[in-house]
């Protein structure tokens, strides 16, 4: 039994995402193959090594796999699948987007973003935005595997693995980046902060969100976030979205501004340590999860708050 | 050209479901049924390139019970031009449904399938890269905007730091995400126009299609539920207790 991770970079650095995909591989058991794929990106393979528990980096270096496109992606894992009883990929964008193409070229079922491991063929994982958890056990010979991030614990990095170079598959094509406009932020990842100040609707409008949240959120070094209705009025963009079709955190703080606690919400948030609500109406189902809640105007709250911390 | 898109029944994303008490599914017998909330993003994007002189037909697919029509209707009234239904009472699972699509593409030849990024049911997120790659087509997953063009495919996507901007030849799988457009209401007229439009029926063994499940359910429960929390009067309140945690300085 061999699990095959998926490293996710940007060809210069390893996202911590695949520290907790490689801590799900460790508890699947066996031993564990980290493949990072990309373009000048010896630098990723390196720090990659020195994750524990991985033995073997495979490093596809190519012109090519620069943009890591689904289509090249999967092109050379699949040539690479034979080995593997497991192949793992953090259950982010490009995760989600590379591993079902993996799944149905190897004509195998996936299962999406687990948040336990029950045995090497057993894996619990949510449905109905996380309002039921579903034990599956998978009959495939090669299982094929994203993991949710904020279920496992990231692995520590005191390991020595060997770097193996792998010949380059051919490039797909049909695909070709245009432009991306990442959103620029001295803020830490939304995903991995250990605290969080996500605002609603009841923000009202893109200049109080900015104005009340930010000093906030500078106060307790947060990440900011939002629900839907913030993203889609053009509050923030929609890289902040929490939720069941949004971003998945767990930090140790999560505080909600303004926003009712709709499934979809709490699908993306509720498995955070602890929970401050702060609305104006009693009866959102907000405070349903908070473990603090707050009733009043967020336009008194917020700035007072702020003040005292 | 042609553009396929896939609309899945679905509970309707209000409904909070419960679990059968022996643990073996969702009880589902008496909710509301609605079409995959980025199926109607899916169908309207169809729509749209349909009314701008782009697609010359709009086909709407369905997979599962005979009830699927309904969903099928729906698509019909919001402007596809005809349907698809392909029956089983096998719960079907994400590959057995890309299966089932590249069997339905091999017939009708697609130039575009549009479907949503994400099934609110069973949060696979799954189908439209399947079916892609079993056809051997390029995708834009989690779409917030499509231009076509001369043959190519413009797609900006929702991924984790922002937005990306890609090109993709044509034909192609597009998965939809929450801001691609605001879906249409259907109006009474067109509800009742849609009744009139061709539905076709076809099943997995017609298609040559093998839908047997690859994973089996062993179990299905509810999440522990979260403490009881407490009401807090004031900032000083709220500020002491947070404190008392050791979540802030
Ligand atoms: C397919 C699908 C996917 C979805 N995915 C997501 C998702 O991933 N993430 C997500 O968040 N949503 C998602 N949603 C949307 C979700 O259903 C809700 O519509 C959304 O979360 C509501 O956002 P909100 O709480 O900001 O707005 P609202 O529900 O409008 O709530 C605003 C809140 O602000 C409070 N408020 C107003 N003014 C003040 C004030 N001055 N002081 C204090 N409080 C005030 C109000 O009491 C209210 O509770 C999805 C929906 C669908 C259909
Ligand atoms: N049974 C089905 N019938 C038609 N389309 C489906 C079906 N299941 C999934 N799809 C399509 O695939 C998308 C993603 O579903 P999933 O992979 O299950 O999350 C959905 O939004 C639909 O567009």
């Amino acid at each position: 039994m061999t699990c095959l991770v998926i490293a996710e970079h940007d060809n210069s650095s390893l996202k911590s995402a695949t520290l907790n995909t490689v801590t799900a591989a460790a508890q699947i058991g066996g031993e564990i193959h980290l493949l990072v794929a990309g373009s000048a990106c010896a630098a990723v393979a390196k720090s990659a090594a020195k994750i524990t528990g991985v033995t073997k980096i495979l490093l596809a270096d190519a012109a090519h796999y620069a943009e890591q496109s689904p289509e090249n992606m999967a092109a050379l894992i699949v040539a690479h699948a034979v080995a593997y009883s497991h192949i793992l990929a953090p259950a982010t964008a490009a995760g989600k987007n590379i591993m079902p193409r993996v799944a149905a070229l190897l004509d195998t079922a996936q299962i999406s973003e687990i948040v336990a491991v029950h045995s090497p063929d057993t894996f619990v994982r949510p449905i109905y935005a996380g309002n039921v958890l579903l034990t599956v056990q998978s009959l495939d010979a090669v299982k094929v595997i994203t993991v949710r991030a904020t279920a496992f614990e990231a692995t520590a990095e005191s390991g020595q693995a060997t770097i193996e170079h792998l010949t380059a598959t051919a490039d797909v094509g049909q695909s070709k980046l245009v432009s991306r406009e990442l959103t620029q932020s001295a803020r830490p990842e939304l995903a991995i902060a250990k605290v969080v100040v996500s605002g609603g609707r009841g923000l009202g409008n893109s200049e109080n969100f900015h104005r009340l949240l930010e000093p906030l959120a500078d106060k307790l070094g947060a990440a900011l976030g939002a629900s839907r209705a913030a993203v889609d009025a053009g509050y923030v963009p929609n890289d902040f979205q929490v939720g069941q079709t949004g971003k998945i955190v767990a930090p140790q703080l999560y505080i909600a501004v303004g926003i009712s606690g709709a499934i979809q919400h709490l699908a993306g948030m509720k498995d955070s340590r602890v929970i401050v609500a702060i609305n104006k109406d009693p009866d959102s189902a907000i405070f349903q999860v908070a473990d603090y809640g707050l009733v009043g105007d967020l336009f008194e709250i917020v700035p007072a708050l702020t003040a005292a911390l | 050209m042609k553009v396929l898109v896939l609309v899945k029944r679905v509970v309707d994303y209000n409904v909070k479901v419960r679990v059968k008490a022996d643990g073996s599914g969702v009880d589902i017998a008496n909710a509301k049924m609605s079409m995959n909330p980025f199926d109607e993003i899916a169908v309207e994007e169809a729509v749209r390139l349909k009314e701008a002189g782009i697609a010359s037909e709009v086909i709407a697919v369905s997979a599962g019970i005979a009830n699927c029509q309904e969903t099928l209707r729906t698509a019909l009234a919001l402007g596809a031009d005809r349907a698809i239904l392909i029956e089983t009472d096998t719960q079907l699972q994400p590959l057995a449904i890309a299966k089932l699509l590249k069997a339905i593409c091999a017939k009708e030849q697609p130039q575009l399938v549009l479907c949503g990024k994400q099934a609110i049911d069973d949060d696979a997120n799954q189908t439209g890269q399947m079916l892609a790659a079993l056809m051997n087509w390029p995708q834009a997953t989690f779409a917030s905007n499509v231009i076509v063009a001369n043959g190519t495919l413009t797609v900006t996507r929702e991924i984790d730091g922002g937005l990306e901007t890609i090109e993709i030849t044509l034909p192609a799988v597009v998965t939809t995400d929450l801001r691609l457009n605001e879906p249409r209401y259907a109006t009474l007229p067109n509800i009742m126009k849609s009744k009139k439009k061709p539905l076709e029926t076809t099943t997995p063994q017609a298609l040559g299609v093998d839908v047997t499940p690859r994973l089996t359910t062993l179990n299905m429960a509810e999440p522990p539920k979260r403490a009881a929390g407490v009401m807090v009067a004031d900032v000083a309140e709220l500020v002491a207790k947070l404190r008392n945690e050791g979540v802030i300085a």
